[in-house]
């Protein structure tokens, strides 16, 4: 048996030691960091004193990146090497991008079927360009509290599909960041609010962001936030706003229109609309210089005319609440209160057709562009573990019905929309042909019936079917959806047991390889080195490997027979030993080691909860 | 407690049709909180992946329960009388007649309050199948009986899914 380490007095490892985990709101227009300090989330500041950083990243001749408020400064200049709303192109292919064109000042290119933008430093990828704008934002909270960052949740609009949701997870892992968890934009700034806390109830949170909108039904319920429905648009927020309005004073001022302008007098105009924009939301009218083919005029706009120009977008959005109360089945008088996320609300417009909608003034307390970054702070810092009362729990849904391609281009739902997720469900499917001995795997995302009409997330081959007349295999498709929202899809003839599997890796998205490719490539973190990096990583891994077995030791310790603790105590001291070399491998194999040596604990250890959340019930019925 | 347990046993309600649907949900919240993988991130990759499991085994029981013609359906392959919507079983004729009857008034249907009464007659139809379905199972245990009603009750579902459709592209 091995022995039992005693530590010194001081030194003794403490489970409950905090860990810094952020909250990360990644938007198209700004992104911000917050985390828990002192108990309160907020959102951390650059060494200017901002807490917004624009979401644009400028690549500079000689490999230099410039991020955020210098990156827009110079986007006049340097339209091409300057890239913003890098998120509106996220998991997208360059087909998606053709309506987003004309507001582009980037030139596009496609490499491997995926969309890049052209800098002068080469192509650069959406996740690589988000990439930037996280590991800037990552260092902002390291500097800030002077340690690492244990993990980020990262917050995703609701209405994000799988290629949206698995492009924004490469992003943050080739910026260096352990993503706790996906979770959306809604739910985030219901969490913010402190729905969770003493009012039950249902909520609609109304999110209308810089390049996406956002509506969510939520239900708070005995310490459960449950997420109802969800629908949006993912294409539809302030830019379309900004587009509306260029689009009017270019027409006041006689001069082309915006697709007609150059790039450079393309973003002066844009710009010039985006002041415009939010001068009307205090004033009544405004005036601002519009310069178009060659000529310049100064333009009076009145609050009226905008909202004229821009009421088909806003009809939008609240047609789309409609829609999610309708895929709830309730009315707009079952919700409780209504609060309104991201700095697009601040349009008078949005507030009053909201208000006339439910027939009360939505919740705008908190500053609408920090309130998903802090909603996002406050689940990272209870998923890492360093609140010790009971968090609430998120039971988020998916957004987008989930399906395979049958014949007849026809699309077989597998998993409705608005399903709680993790969620995994099977269908079976057969062959059409005699003999047929291979099967193509379609893998689709979307409400309508023809495959022309959904997303296309994967395809792949099940092959070595044992010959068979048509219909006789049976297929069983599996689909699995994670907490975070990430497919993974599976097919297996019952009959023989051949099976294929997919992590989908959508049409869109980036292979393992090239992730691996950009890491050694090694933008945003070019000095570090590789090797030391992967070391640090195991190390972390190992660290918190130890942590988790020693808390669930210290809380279960019980359920293990004298043997079984010896042997997980010889494996934890085998890690930690590990963890003192500088071979990461070692580490990596050590901590398989640790995970598998602890797979029975685990299982014992979440029987005992399920046991007791059901005698908790019945004691409490008796 | 084991995944494999059957959906009643695993949210701990009576094996029937009828339905404590209040009960239901507060076990599926109360299980999920322990089980959850949020409740697990920090403890590695074994963890996850069971909590994962569980997680995703209770939402599908937690399906499965909640809607009753789903319900119905688990409860006749329970008891050896698997629902086979694609059987070639016939169909009542008066039903199969009064199906037809109601495409044909969701095709003619020219304006939303056409759509809203038909609405309205599937589901008082749909209301009248379901109490059937209840005696067929809590009352004669007739599984065989309850298997007819499930088929029907798909008919009328996908439906009222159309129905919801027309209603839709209305408002569009």
């Amino acid at each position: 048996m091995a022995l039992l380490q005693i530590s010194e007095p001081g030194q003794s490892p403490d489970p409950h030691q905090r860990r810094l985990a952020v909250g990360i709101d990644l938007g198209t227009t700004h992104s911000l960091v917050a985390a828990v300090r002192n108990g309160v989330a907020e959102c951390l500041p650059d060494a200017d004193g901002e807490v917004i950083l624009p979401s644009a990243v400028q690549y500079l001749a000689g490999g230099g990146r410039r991020i955020g408020r210098a990156a827009l400064a110079a986007q006049a200049g340097d339209p091409l090497n300057v890239v913003v709303s890098a998120k509106r192109f996220m998991g997208r292919g360059m087909a998606d991008a053709a309506q987003a064109q004309q507001r582009l000042t980037n030139r596009l290119v496609e490499g491997n079927g995926m969309l890049a933008f052209d800098t002068h430093e080469g192509a650069k990828t959406p996740v690589e360009v988000s990439a930037e704008i996280l590991a800037s934002l990552r260092q902002r909270a390291e500097d800030s509290f002077d340690a690492d960052v244990f993990g980020a949740v990262i917050t995703v609009p609701a209405y994000f599909d799988d290629a949206q949701r698995q492009a924004t997870k490469d992003a943050a892992h080739l910026a260096g960041l352990n993503v706790l968890r996906l979770i959306n934009e809604p739910t985030a700034a219901a969490l913010a609010y402190g729905l969770d806390s003493g009012s039950e109830g249902l909520y609609a949170i109304f999110d209308l962001g810089g390049g996406t909108f956002d509506v969510s039904l939520l239900r708070m319920q005995r310490g459960v936030f449950e997420v109802i429905a969800a629908a949006g648009d993912t294409a539809l927020g302030g830019d379309d706003y900004d587009e509306r309005l260029a689009a009017l004073l270019l027409s006041e001022a006689r001069a082309p229109a915006l697709a007609a302008l150059s790039r450079t007098e393309r973003s002066v105009v844009l710009a010039a609309a985006r002041q415009a924009k939010h001068a009307l939301s205090l004033q009544p009218q405004t005036t601002v210089a519009v310069s178009g083919g060659g000529a310049q005029r100064s333009v009076t706009v009145t609050a009226a005319q905008f909202e004229a120009a821009t009421a088909e977008l806003t009809q939008r959005t609240i047609s789309l609440l409609r829609k999610a109360l309708r895929d709830a089945k309730l009315s707009k008088d079952d919700v409780q209160g209504v609060v309104l996320v991201g700095g697009s609300t601040r349009m008078p417009a949005i507030r009053r057709e909201v208000q006339v909608l439910f027939g009360r003034p939505p919740l705008i307390d908190l500053d609408p562009d920090q309130v998903v970054a802090i909603g996002a702070a406050i689940q990272a810092d209870a998923l890492a573990g360093n609140t010790r009362e009971s968090s609430p729990l998120l039971l988020d849904v998916i957004p987008l019905s989930l399906g395979i391609e049958t014949m007849g281009g026809l699309v077989e739902r597998i998993v409705d929309r608005n399903t709680t997720i993790p969620v995994a469900k099977a269908q079976e499917f057969t062959t059409f042909k005699d003999g047929q001995t291979a099967m193509a795997i379609h893998v689709l995302q979307g409400e309508r019936e023809l495959v022309a009409d959904c997303r296309s997330l994967a395809r792949f081959e099940l092959r070595g079917i044992p010959p068979m007349v048509a219909g006789a295999a049976r297929i069983r498709v599996t689909f699995q959806v994670d907490a975070d929202g990430l497919l993974s899809v599976a097919a297996r003839e019952t009959g023989s047991g051949v099976e294929a599997s997919v992590a989908v890796k959508p049409s869109y998205g980036l292979a393992d390889d090239d992730i691996a490719r950009m890491l050694r490539e090694s933008f945003a973190t070019a000095e570090v080195d590789m090797a030391a990096r992967a070391l640090r990583e195991a190390q972390v891994e190992a660290e918190r490997m130890v942590l988790a077995t020693r808390s669930a030791i210290a809380a279960d310790g019980d359920l293990l027979e004298a043997a079984e603790r010896a042997e997980i105590n010889a494996l934890v001291e085998a890690t930690l030993r590990s963890a003192e070399g500088s071979d990461h491998h070692a580490i990596e194999a050590a901590v398989k080691a640790l995970a598998n040596g602890t797979e029975g604990f685990a299982a014992a250890r979440m029987n005992r909860g399920i046991r007791s959340a059901l005698a908790g019930r019945s004691v409490e019925e008796v | 407690m084991k995944l494999d347990d059957d959906d009643f046993s695993l949210l701990g309600l009576p094996k029937r049709f009828a339905l404590d649907r209040t009960a239901l949900d507060e076990r599926w919240r109360a299980l999920q909180a322990e089980v959850h993988p949020d409740r697990f991130v920090a403890d590695g990759g074994t963890a996850q992946r069971m909590a994962m499991q569980w997680a995703a085994r209770l939402n599908e029981a937690y399906g499965r329960l909640k809607d009753p013609l789903r319900r119905a359906a688990y409860l006749c392959e329970l008891a050896g009388q698997a629902v086979d919507p694609g059987s070639r079983t016939a169909l009542p004729g008066a039903f199969l007649v009064q199906q037809l009857q109601w495409r044909e008034q969701l095709e003619d249907a020219a304006e939303p309050g056409e759509i809203e009464v038909l609405a309205d007659m599937v589901a008082a139809e749909e209301k009248r199948l379901l109490a059937d379905v209840a005696l067929a199972i809590d009352e004669r245990a007739d599984f065989q009986a309850a298997a007819g009603l499930v088929r029907s009750g798909m008919f009328i579902a996908k439906f009222r899914e159309d129905v919801n459709h027309r209603l839709e592209a209305f408002e569009a």
